[in-house]
């Protein structure tokens, strides 16, 4: 643990390092393939990094200009405030909304997520074609990222939060249907094959052998997305589906920096005070462990 | 240690046995029976107390949140009919017909979309890779059992928690302003959000260490330096690198909608086609954009499992 460093040891090693080597020449070959192959893959990692930077547009002009354009702006996001109680007001209603809009997102996504990750589990449904079938299914809503469903729905519901509730309910339900059906997958079949073996039926075999094992992996998974998605609802409102976003994209768009920053404090602030909430809570449930 | 009153007389484990139980099984007295009875009563009836408490903590925190969030059910199933609608609609051409009745017509578009394909994912690569770097430098910094320094670890992270806690699209927003349009911008805000999110999972890795080749080499008289590359380093390096990539499927998901806010990508020809109906464009769109998700998810998780399989190896 302790970072002392016992010099006279190490220049004890040291001075009779040359004669070390001399007599295991062996061990102190060294080893060409295995130096080789990282290097070259870091090579190309690096190179396409350059290629990419380049591709992209990056000067160095640019980012300096950005750079001290940003310094400017952070200078002016000082103090942070929110200039009137009216706006401090709006901006907790706001706030609330996008809570709420996290936890029914998270909660609508769960009840459709759980019955349809059993389909999708291959120990409960051993059919192949029904489990390739879910499994896509569940990419494909999986694939479209939840700002997108929120201007889907937009189109369907209206602006406002409903839609980004909506919206959350759909990208997480991809998500969630997945890390679900997996959890069920992992299980120790022992306690099924257990109720089995003891006259239970199929049902009663999911019921008390499948589901102890489950819903404590699937609590805790659904605590750690209301915590993601109190992030993302916060962006939603970026393209009209309710919540803080809304002001944040206004105050930006006519550059009121200090609100800016008073809406981010806000952010980081209520973000951090869920956190803790959720980890607290996510220890109750599973223990320390898997935390 | 008190022995079970309920099989008091049982020989024991060298002893022969005796072949019939119930000489051996003291009949169970009726207060016993009760007393049981009570007892089990009692931590159900604690835990269904807790339960039903839960419950109405749960209950009262929807009600709350569907107040908060407008949730309009009524508008919700009277619309729900224009969702399959607009799903219908996607799927058609300016003609009426089908969209992959004609393939050609569908995708027109083909070659800019993927040209911007290509811009997302190498937005996402090298965002990935900057934040990856950088949170690699830091996260060293960031764990209790290499850093004996309380403040440096507090402030590393905070630094990293403002970077995962303020939302990519937020950081792209606001370089828009000093960067312009463009790539720039995203690239720097994926990597900024990269570094918070990396640099935690890191730290909780090295947290988790075996600390025995730590001591082993700073008892040799090796430096922090030498401790870091020699012990922390072989332990970590393989769930580092499988982290990164688990990132840079995020980030690709991410760069494809950094472009709604004028920040480079395939975003914004989508949301121009979302917001001005181009129906079978945002169908097709999406199509490229599920396929190349689905592509690279498959990629790394190839990548990771090779990975994973060569640390088993090892």
């Amino acid at each position: 643990m302790s970072i002392t460093s016992s010099s006279r040891l190490r220049d004890a090693i040291l001075s009779s390092q040359a004669a070390i080597a001399a007599r295991h020449p062996a061990h102190f070959k060294p080893v060409w393939h295995s130096q080789v192959t990282p290097a070259l893959i870091a090579a190309g990692v690096i190179a396409m990094f350059v290629a990419g930077l380049i591709y992209l547009g990056f000067t160095f002009d640019m980012i300096t200009r950005g750079g001290n354009q940003l310094l400017v702006i952070l200078g002016v996001m000082l103090p942070p405030t929110p200039e009137t109680m009216a706006r401090f007001l709006l901006y907790l209603e706001q706030l609330a909304e996008t809570l709420g809009m996290a936890f029914l997102g998270t909660l609508g996504a769960a009840l459709l997520a759980f019955p349809f990750s059993f389909l999708a589990a291959r120990n409960v449904v051993p059919n192949w074609i029904i489990h390739i079938l879910s499994r896509r299914f569940l990419d494909t809503i999986r694939g479209v990222d939840t700002l997108i469903w929120a201007l889907i729905w937009i189109n369907v519901v209206g602006l406002g939060p409903f839609a980004g509730v909506l919206a959350i309910i759909c990208s997480d339900f991809g998500a969630l249907g997945k890390l679900f059906s997996e959890a069920i997958e992992a299980i120790d079949r022992k306690s099924v094959e257990g109720v089995l073996s003891s006259g239970g039926s199929d049902v009663e075999a999911v019921r008390f052998g499948m589901l102890p094992q489950v819903l404590p992996v699937m609590l805790s998974q659904l605590l750690y997305f209301f915590e993601s998605n109190t992030r993302s609802a916060t962006i939603i409102g970026i393209v009209g589906a309710g919540g803080i976003g809304l002001s944040l994209s206004e105050m930006i768009r006519t550059l009121e920096w200090q609100q800016v920053s008073f809406i981010i404090l806000m952010l980081l602030i209520t973000v951090s005070a869920i956190d803790y909430a959720s980890t607290r809570l996510r220890m109750a449930i599973i223990g320390p462990r898997a935390v | 240690m008190t022995t079970n009153p309920h099989f008091a007389g049982e020989p024991g484990w060298n002893q022969p046995r005796k072949p019939v139980l119930a000489q051996t099984i003291r009949p169970v007295a009726t207060a016993e029976i009760a007393q049981l009875v009570a007892d089990y009563a009692r931590s159900v009836g604690e835990r269904r107390r807790r339960l039903f408490q839960a419950a109405i903590v749960f209950l009262v925190a929807f009600l709350l949140a569907c107040w908060a969030a407008e949730v309009r059910p009524i508008t919700f199933f009277t619309k729900l009919p224009a969702f399959g609608n607009y799903i219908d609609a996607i799927f058609k051409l300016d003609s009426g017909e089908r969209v992959w009745s004609d393939p050609a017509e569908w995708f027109w578009g083909v070659g800019t979309w993927l040209r911007l394909l290509g811009e997302t994912l190498v937005m996402a690569y090298v965002g990935t890779l900057a934040g990856a770097v950088i949170a690699f430098a830091l996260c060293f910094t960031a764990c209790t059992n290499l850093v004996r320094s309380r403040w440096v670890v507090l402030i590393v992270r905070r630094i990293l928690e403002f970077g995962r806690t303020v939302p990519e699209l937020v950081f792209a927003l606001v370089f828009v302003y000093a960067f312009g349009l463009g790539a720039v911008p995203g690239v720097i805000a994926i990597a900024i959000h990269t570094t918070g999110a990396l640099g935690k999972l890191f730290a909780e890795v090295i947290e988790n260490i075996d600390m025995k080749p730590v001591e082993g080499i700073s008892s040799a008289g090796g430096t922090w330096m030498q401790q870091v590359r020699f012990a922390v380093l072989p332990q970590v390096q393989s769930n580092f690198l499988s982290y990164a990539l688990l990132r840079f499927e995020i980030n690709v998901r991410g760069a494809a909608v950094m472009g709604f806010v004028g920040a480079g990508g395939i975003g914004d020809t989508l949301i121009v086609s979302i917001r001005k109906f181009y129906y079978s464009d945002v169908s097709a769109i999406l199509v490229l954009l599920i396929a190349t998700v689905m592509l690279i998810d498959y990629g790394t998780e190839k990548l990771r499992h090779r990975l994973i399989g060569a640390e088993r190896h090892a």
